[in-house]
């Protein structure tokens, strides 16, 4: 199956546990600009990486190494994982599966650092895809807002929902990811209620975590989810139900937005928010 | 923190919105394959490779051999993952699953069509095309498996 190849510059990174696409649209970058963002992932897979014995986060949980000799970017993501444990009440917490684990933070983080990279090398237009964790700025193709399909958690062959925007993050977490690795901090248990959780926003790094804490706590994390300002949730319940916050619905371009009677809001009373 | 930037998305995608009425054609016509839900037959079942002899390179060369390279089909509890890469200039520069669960072949982050859900005649407007697939297999341990036996190949 071919494709009529677009205008696009492209860079597939086999890198972090996933497959990270970097896709530049017109004006292209120096393949230079391509070369650092590569290596920008390279470095953040050795320091942060719980698979290598060597990492700063593998040290640091063996306690061979003291968070204030670990390098300023494990130190900042650290910082914003705390902080986030608290805004959160505790549904996002690195420690979740008892060893020191910023995974679902420091994916997202990195994609909205590299992005920052590709905008300094002169990028206006890019999106890069980090194994499903999506980060979008500018335009698909002039006049065009990009396009994100979020696949449905229990049907691999069909789309939960499309959204549509300039500038997004859309990151979803579901119990399709390495065999439901995410429990809830509180419970330690596998979370029950949803399938998959989707969090939109302008930083993949938040939306990321977000949507891990969010799918951690069934569906009270999914209610929780859908109080973030700035935020678009949308959830599909074990039931197959999906389920928006406002925001979610304004960004949706697949047909669903205007016909909301077919879908439970989450401000609804069906997931009990009065 | 966010409000300034989240309220520029909102109103980019009012915009996107109304353009979505005019239902995108994609640029190619999409494949026919079978209908969703359906597993199509395996293109092949086993670890395969080609090559190809280099374009000239002008930014320099990766690590890897150039040429098309199939992974190993890695079945998981949804069904079989298997994908296929190719390298130019000794980089990754394509990734398409050759099997998903379910899913006869989709280009790696170019959705042709998205499939209809919940409500089929609602999501007619997604015959438009999509540029990038969020929350995907693509994660899981089964794809990571088949394509680093793909780039085993390519080494």
């Amino acid at each position: 199956m071919e494709h009529a190849a677009p205008s696009r510059q492209l860079r597939v990174l086999h890198v972090m546990g996933t497959v990270i696409t970097v896709d530049v649209r017109a004006p292209f970058v120096p393949a230079g600009v391509l070369d650092v963002v590569e290596a920008w992932f390279a470095d953040v897979d050795r320091r942060f990486s719980t698979f290598r014995q060597d990492s700063e986060i593998s040290r640091l949980d063996r306690g061979e190494l003291e968070l204030a000799d670990a390098s300023a970017a494990v130190r900042r993501v650290l910082q914003m994982a705390a902080l986030l444990q608290r805004d959160s009440g505790g549904r996002f917490d690195v420690r979740a599966r008892g060893c020191l684990d910023p995974s679902a933070l420091v994916k997202g983080w990195s994609v909205d650092e590299a992005m920052a990279r590709l905008c300094a090398g002169g990028a206006r237009n890019a999106a890069i895809n980090a194994g499903g964790d999506v980060l979008v700025r500018g335009e698909a193709a002039p006049g065009e807002t990009w396009r994100i399909g979020i696949r449905h958690p229990t049907r691999p062959d069909a789309l939960a929902a499309v959204v549509s925007g300039r500038d997004l993050g859309v990151a979803t977490s579901g119990a399709y990811e390495r065999d439901a690795h995410i429990v809830d901090p509180s419970t330690g248990q596998p979370p029950h209620g949803v399938d998959s959780v989707t969090v939109i926003g302008p930083e993949l790094g938040l939306c990321d975590a977000y949507a891990t804490a969010a799918f951690a706590g069934g569906m009270d994390g999914v209610r929780w989810a859908s109080t973030l300002e700035g935020h678009g949730v949308i959830a599909v319940t074990v039931k197959g139900r999906m389920v928006c916050n406002d925001l979610a619905l304004q960004l949706r371009a697949d047909g669903e937005s205007g016909r909301r009677a077919d879908n439970a809001r989450i401000s609804a009373d069906s997931v009990g928010i009065s | 923190v966010i409000p300034t930037r989240a309220a520029v998305a909102v109103v980019a995608t009012i915009a996107g919105l109304v353009l979505l009425l005019n239902f995108k054609t994609p640029d190619t016509p999409v494949a026919s394959g079978p209908r969703p839900g359906i597993i199509g037959s395996p293109p092949s079942a086993a670890p395969s490779s080609s090559s190809s002899s280099p374009a000239s390179c002008a930014a320099g060369t990766g690590p890897f051999k150039d040429g098309t390279f199939t992974g190993q089909d890695v079945p998981n509890r949804f069904g079989d993952v298997q994908v296929q890469i190719t390298i130019s200039c000794g980089r990754i520069t394509d990734v398409t699953p050759l099997q998903m669960p379910n899913d006869r072949q989709r280009s790696y982050d170019i959705s042709t069509q998205a499939a209809p859900l919940l409500h089929d005649e609602a999501l007619q407007a997604q015959s438009a095309q999509i540029d990038l697939l969020s929350g995907a297999t693509y994660t899981s341990d089964s794809y990571a498996r088949s394509l680093q036996s793909a780039l085993d190949q390519a080494r």
